[in-house]
């Protein structure tokens, strides 16, 4: 059994007097324990909506959920508020983009690293606070014991994701979702935090779910990925294969526009056409389409299918770019 | 934002066979005797004191300490609330005292100037005026800040129950400071004080309460609504905080500093409303009270053409003091803005 199996997730935004809105699309995947797994995709795509609806943190009013969302073969959105709330923070936990916002901003980080412990582990004050000591040194915060007692504001940005981390991880939970948790720090602070994240779920066996919509952070930790583009998978793939010839036009296209090392001299990086406003709705045909170079009459008649390949992962496209293609 | 010293500090990330390490001190003087280790030890905890407690609140007032309006207001508040508590030590005379010697020159249209004993000279019954003035300190602080603490309570307590409930419950309490922030708040004070039996310094003290109440409430249920919405608030769900505590440890400390802001300029509008109820006679009846409004109100109104320093320093003094809140209180609403921390 996979430690999450999401099934044809879709979130609908509803408000009142507006057309309805299909963030999430029958979304489906699954995360192994132990595995990390990466949901890429440009802004909008619906990674956060995804990453929310798992936790069951989406706004009460305004959106439909349906689906399943498995969890060690519990269905999530099925468990009344009260259950859901005695995992989270245990069973799963979640870190943010900002780790300034993400903080309480009166509360001193030790304290707040021993209020999960407190909530859920049932320590008192003192041995949470002795353990918080030990969680903010194991996550590389120089001088812990000071950083007990200091406020969110007064510690750097990296610092701050690494208290986060340390907070999520607290309780040692089976699975973290990590929502663009490097995008908010410099670059240099952004390969430590990554690095640290990569050690600590490699030690703890965490499995991972990585969102973000930088390919580069999914070379270094993803074990499989999906893609993601308005709101539906339109890739999966283990990682390696991905790298080496992505099939997916859209994968394609976000590949070609990371620059590499080994790519010849004078060949220029391709950015994708257009920008996601271009999409057209799933049901009309590929979402994809005005931006896609490989567009054919097919894509324009309805939604392609995801459709498994022969590689050991999935794809939606009606004419995929051909393997010597894709090879660069 | 991010404060370069401690970012310099940070570390490379440790290899995986860097097990976690008690603590940072006990690697780097490994070679140290255990005096030594010890004596370090407690340096760096209490340089961790030091440095520890700079909380948002302090960190506040070092920008309010820096702040010429801030320090201008905080010298007028400070002083007023000096005067107002050391009044029987500063006072020349007691201020209910009727003086023979002012009193035999008391005439329809005379009222005794400055001399040596009474520097700012007699009041229309033979009391020394300076000494009334200085007890008048006392009594507008006492006014100024229980209505202020009163409205405060009510106005946070209101203002909370609808930040967390949300709901009905919300729409029904907005409704009502709705209602009563469409009164003007002096008329509404008026009518209060009308509707009781018998005017005391009481009713003055509750009527201007009351028109605080709605301010407090709006004030603190907006931004707990806000804080609902926030970041923070989202993480502590997500790590299955009780809704107890997001209300009690989440949302309302974080609205707080700005109820505490509007207090301080509450203080100001509350001795002007004090004030205008008693220059209205509706404030407290007792002749014997030093009260500044009450001074300017019917004294200093009555008496305008036979002296008018009796109207011109109690005004002053109102006017003074709630300018030194509020300039006290924009100051620390600056201070507390969140787009002006480092
Ligand atoms: N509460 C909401 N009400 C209505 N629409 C929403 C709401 N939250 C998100 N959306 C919409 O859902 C879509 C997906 O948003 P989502 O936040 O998941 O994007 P994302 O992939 O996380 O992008 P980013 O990289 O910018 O974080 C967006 O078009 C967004 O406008
Ligand atoms: S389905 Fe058609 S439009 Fe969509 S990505 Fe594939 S080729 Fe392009
Ligand atoms: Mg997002």
């Amino acid at each position: 059994m996979s430690l999450l199996d999401v099934r044809d997730l879709s979130v609908v935004f509803q408000r009142r007097g507006e057309r309805p809105f299909t963030a999430v699309d029958k979304v489906s995947f699954t995360v192994e324990p132990g595995q990390t797994v990466g949901l890429v995709g440009e802004s909008g795509c619906g990674k956060s909506v995804t990453s929310l609806a798992i936790m069951g943190l989406l706004p009460k009013r305004g959106n439909k959920v349906t689906g399943e969302v498995l969890f060690e073969g519990t269905d999530l959105l099925k468990l009344r508020p009260d259950d859901m709330r005695d995992r989270r923070g245990r069973e799963i936990s979640m870190i943010f983009q900002d780790p300034l916002s993400s903080l309480n901003p009166v509360i001193p980080i030790g304290i707040q690293v021993a209020e999960v412990l407190e909530r859920h582990q049932g320590r008192d004050r003192k041995q949470a606070l002795r353990e918080s000591r030990e969680l903010l040194d194991a996550v590389g915060i120089p001088d812990p014991q000071r950083r007990l007692t200091e406020y969110p504001h007064q510690i750097s940005g990296g610092m701050r994701q690494r208290a986060l981390i340390a907070i999520a991880l607290a309780c040692k939970p089976r699975l973290l979702i990590a929502d663009e948790p490097t995008t908010a720090l410099d670059v240099t602070i952004q390969a430590q935090i990554l690095t640290l994240l990569k050690q600590l779920v490699d030690e703890t066996g965490t499995a991972l779910v990585m969102i973000t919509h930088d390919l580069g952070v999914v070379a270094g930790l993803c074990d499989t990925v999906n893609v993601l583009y308005g709101g539906k998978v339109v890739e999966r793939e283990r990682r390696h294969e991905l790298f080496a010839h992505a099939r997916h036009p859209y994968t394609h296209g976000l590949l070609n526009s990371v620059p590499r090392l080994d790519s010849p001299r004078g060949e220029r990086l391709h950015a994708i056409r257009g920008s996601v406003a271009d999409n057209i709705p799933w049901v009309e045909g590929c979402a994809f389409a005005p931006r896609c170079d490989n567009v054919v009459d097919a894509c324009l008649e309805g939604p392609p299918p995801l459709e498994p390949t022969a590689t050991g992962g999935d794809l939606r496209c009606n004419n995929p770019v051909s393997e010597e293609v894709a090879v660069r | 934002m991010s404060d370069p010293t401690t970012q310099a500090g940070t570390p490379a990330p440790r290899s995986g066979d860097d097990k976690p390490r008690p603590g940072m001190s006990e690697r780097s003087i490994g070679v140290l005797g255990d005096r030594k280790k010890a004596r370090l030890d407690e340096l760096a905890r209490a340089s961790a004191a030091d440095r520890g407690g700079v909380s948002l609140v302090r960190d506040a007032a070092r920008r309010l300490r820096r702040n010429p309006v801030a320090i201008i207001g905080a010298a007028i508040v400070g002083l007023f609330v000096l005067v107002a508590i050391f009044a029987p030590l500063i006072a020349p005379h007691d201020p209910v005292q009727r003086f023979d010697e002012l009193t035999k020159n008391l005439t329809v249209d005379t009222i005794p100037g400055a001399s040596g004993e009474f520097p700012l000279g007699s009041d229309p019954l033979g009391r020394d005026f300076l000494s009334r003035m200085i007890y008048g300190a006392r009594q507008t602080l006492f006014v100024g800040v229980l209505a202020t603490l009163i409205g405060l309570a009510l106005g946070v307590l209101i203002g909370a129950i609808a930040g967390a409930f949300g709901g009905w419950v919300d729409v029904v309490l907005m409704r009502l400071t709705d209602v009563m922030l469409a009164l003007p708040s002096l008329l509404l004070a008026i009518t209060l004080v009308a509707m009781a039996s018998r005017s005391s310094q009481w009713t003055v003290i509750f009527a201007v309460a009351i028109v605080s109440v709605p301010i407090f409430a709006r004030l603190l249920r907006g931004s707990m609504l806000a804080q609902r919405e926030s970041d923070h608030v989202l993480a502590a769900r997500a790590l299955g905080v009780k809704e107890r505590n997001i209300v009690l440890r989440h949302m309302l400390p974080n609205s707080l500093t700005a109820v505490i802001v509007q207090a301080t300029l509450t203080f100001a509008v509350a001795i002007l409303d004090a004030a205008a109820l008693s220059f209205l006679g509706l404030g407290d009846p007792d002749i014997n009270r030093a009260e500044w409004g009450l001074m300017l109100g019917v004294d200093g109104q009555r008496y305008f053409e036979v002296r008018p320093e009796l109207a011109y320093y109690p005004a002053l003094a109102i006017i003074v003091v709630a300018l030194g809140f509020t300039l006290l209180g924009e100051a620390m609403r600056e201070a507390i803005d969140p787009k002006n921390r480092r």
